[in-house]
């Protein structure tokens, strides 16, 4: 298999030409925006809680395929998750991308589309472009647990 | 056109593949190929004659001595300088320009004083600028673009005045590969008592260069893009100017005389090399200049106009039969007015996704700003992909660059609105 099929095998293709929940939310929980000013990917997320629960996300994103379909694959997995269901997934997704970088990881069911990405952990240099819409809404998930009122935060890859 | 076949044969990396498929190098504004020339001069040194110069008594420091002190005299030849005493090895054209920046500029440089710069700068002929004018109180301005990347020479008359201590410009474009008109805005600068630094870090490497026809006062390049070694790089300057500076880093070397309070500088180039050089690589660059003075550096000028003109067709071409608007190129269309770095985007590819998908075809190229994020900014764009030819490249790497291009629109084209 040539490496490009590998890196941006169907799963991140489908996503990156057809990514899930754009768009914005209205009057979000919070609202965050992730920069990776090495590449300038940029994205904005909202995120609508209600007990608890993920009611809604939304992402608006520009920037490489492994960012937007990262982002897109994240919104799905967490839509309809509770706060601590989605964290959970973060650090799944985040162990799996940062933590095993010599194999494989299989990931629990509901997040399995996502191990399409450990194909990017060959090529270091884009690990961050996968990332990105992960600390971002890490940031989110922050700013609606701390009930912060400003609501809108930065977060910056270094 | 340049023997290609037989230049090939002298660069062993060449003969590498990549992900399965023969590489196709097209990175060279980044750094270049070495020859084996240039190899076997490192190797060469520490095999024979390794030891340090300009201070043993004995025979292998002498002959080390003399091997640093050749590639001097080479270079001072190689862009017409008068005097290798005006030639100052440092690390890169980055070290190059930061001496200028610490030295000379913080001698002369005071506050209200204005440093003219161009927005098409490598960081590296910004952000020492950016430092002196924040450290004396000085202001940096900035000459205005032509939509093809040229510098627009009405606003160089109007921005060169009576305050502009310095004008600082790169004699040919990483991004654009536009060559600048120095000459000209040589006289602009004099005119008005000036100084000009030309950054050569491209244009050493590609043009035939006289620090006379430019009539530049500083001049820096880097070893390592014109088939050097990494870890050289050559500072110029007009003697009596270099005279004038006061030292930049102190330590060996660059003394006469040192009591417990005071010292006497060294003379002329020694004063600005302080501490043991790289000796190594200075004498494996005086190979690489032996290497571009066998081919010519007119014949390689006129090599890469062809194959720029080429690729210009090309580009031409597979915009309108295959990618529609999608293809941008950035630049002059004018093979005379450039050298041979393709700036361009696809669509909304991100270009490090064009990246990726032409290295996964053996085809290396730059993807991202360039070192250059104000002008990326200027262009409203997070980056671009760069392709750059040197004296190996051939009309069928051009070819390839473009087949790999149909494949990267292929897998990656028609991104919905996002
Ligand atoms: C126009 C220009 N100036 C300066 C530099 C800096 O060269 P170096 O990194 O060798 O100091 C470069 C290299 O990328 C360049 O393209």
């Amino acid at each position: 298999m040539s490496l490009s099929d590998e890196l941006y095998r169907e799963t991140i293709l489908d996503h990156y030409h057809h990514p899930r929940n754009r768009g914005v939310i209205e009057k979000p929980s919070t609202l965050v925006e992730g920069v990776n000013p090495l590449c300038g990917d940029e994205l904005t997320l909202y995120l609508q809680v209600e007990d608890s629960k993920i009611k809604d996300i939304k992402l608006t994103a520009k920037g490489c395929s492994i960012n937007t379909a990262s982002g897109s694959m994240m919104t799905d997995a967490v839509l309809g998750q509770s706060i601590a269901e989605a964290q959970k997934i973060i650090d799944s997704f985040k162990h799996m991308m940062l933590e095993s970088r010599e194999k494989d990881v299989s990931l629990p069911e509901n997040m399995e589309e996502l191990e399409a990405l450990q194909g990017v952990k060959k090529y270091p240099v884009r690990i961050k472009c996968a990332i990105l819409p992960w600390n971002t809404l890490t940031q989110a998930i922050k700013n609606v647990s701390a009930n912060n009122s400003e609501k809108s935060t930065k977060v910056e890859m270094s | 056109m340049l023997n290609t076949n037989e230049i090939r044969k002298d660069f062993p990396i060449l003969s590498r593949e990549v992900n399965g498929k023969k590489l196709i190098y097209l990175d060279n504004a980044a750094t270049s190929q070495k020859p084996i020339q240039v190899i076997d001069a490192i190797s060469d040194y520490y095999k024979r004659y390794n030891a340090n110069v300009h201070r043993g008594i004995h025979t292998l420091s002498e002959e080390a001595t003399t091997a640093y002190e050749e590639t001097r005299e080479l270079i001072t030849d190689f862009i017409k300088a008068d005097d290798s005493k005006e030639i100052i090895f440092t690390a890169n054209a980055t070290a190059a320009i930061n001496l200028v920046a610490f030295s000379w500029g913080k001698a002369n440089i005071k506050k209200g004083d204005e440093i003219v710069l161009s927005p098409m700068e490598h960081h590296s002929n910004l952000v020492p600028w950016q430092m002196l004018a924040k450290e004396t109180g000085a202001k940096l301005l900035f000459l205005e673009l032509t939509e093809d990347g040229q510098i627009d020479m009405e606003s160089a008359k109007e921005w060169i005045g009576p305050h502009t201590k310095l004008v600082a410009i790169t004699q040919m474009s990483n991004v654009f590969g536009t060559i600048n008109p120095i000459a000209e805005i040589a006289k602009l600068a004099h005119a008005r008592g000036a100084l000009l630094l030309v950054d050569g870090a491209q244009g050493v490497p590609h043009i035939p260069t006289s620090v006379h026809e430019l009539q530049c006062d500083f001049l820096a390049f880097s070893m390592h893009k014109m088939l050097g070694p990494t870890g050289v790089g050559v500072l110029w300057a007009k003697r009596e100017i270099l005279e004038a500076m006061p030292p930049f880093m102190g330590g060996g070397d660059m003394i006469s005389s040192v009591k417990l309070t005071s010292f006497t500088a060294n003379e002329l180039p020694w004063k600005f090399e302080a501490g043991t050089p790289n000796i190594a690589d200075v004498i494996a660059s005086g190979a690489a200049i032996t290497y571009l003075n066998k081919i010519g550096m007119q014949a390689v000028r006129e090599h890469e106009i062809e194959l720029s003109k080429y690729a210009l067709s090309l580009f031409a071409e597979t915009s309108k039969n295959g990618m529609g608007d999608d293809l941008v190129l950035y630049g002059p269309l004018d093979a005379s007015k450039r050298g041979g770095v393709f700036s361009f985007n696809l669509g909304d590819i991100h270009p490090h996704d064009i990246g990726q998908i032409l290295s996964d075809q053996g085809v290396a190229i730059r993807a991202g700003h360039h070192c250059c994020q104000p002008l990326m900014n200027e262009l409203g764009v997070p980056g671009t992909a760069r392709a750059s030819f040197y004296i190996y490249n051939t009309k069928e790497e051009v070819d390839m660059l473009f087949t790999a291009l149909k494949e990267a629109k292929k897998v990656l084209g028609h991104v919905s609105i996002r």
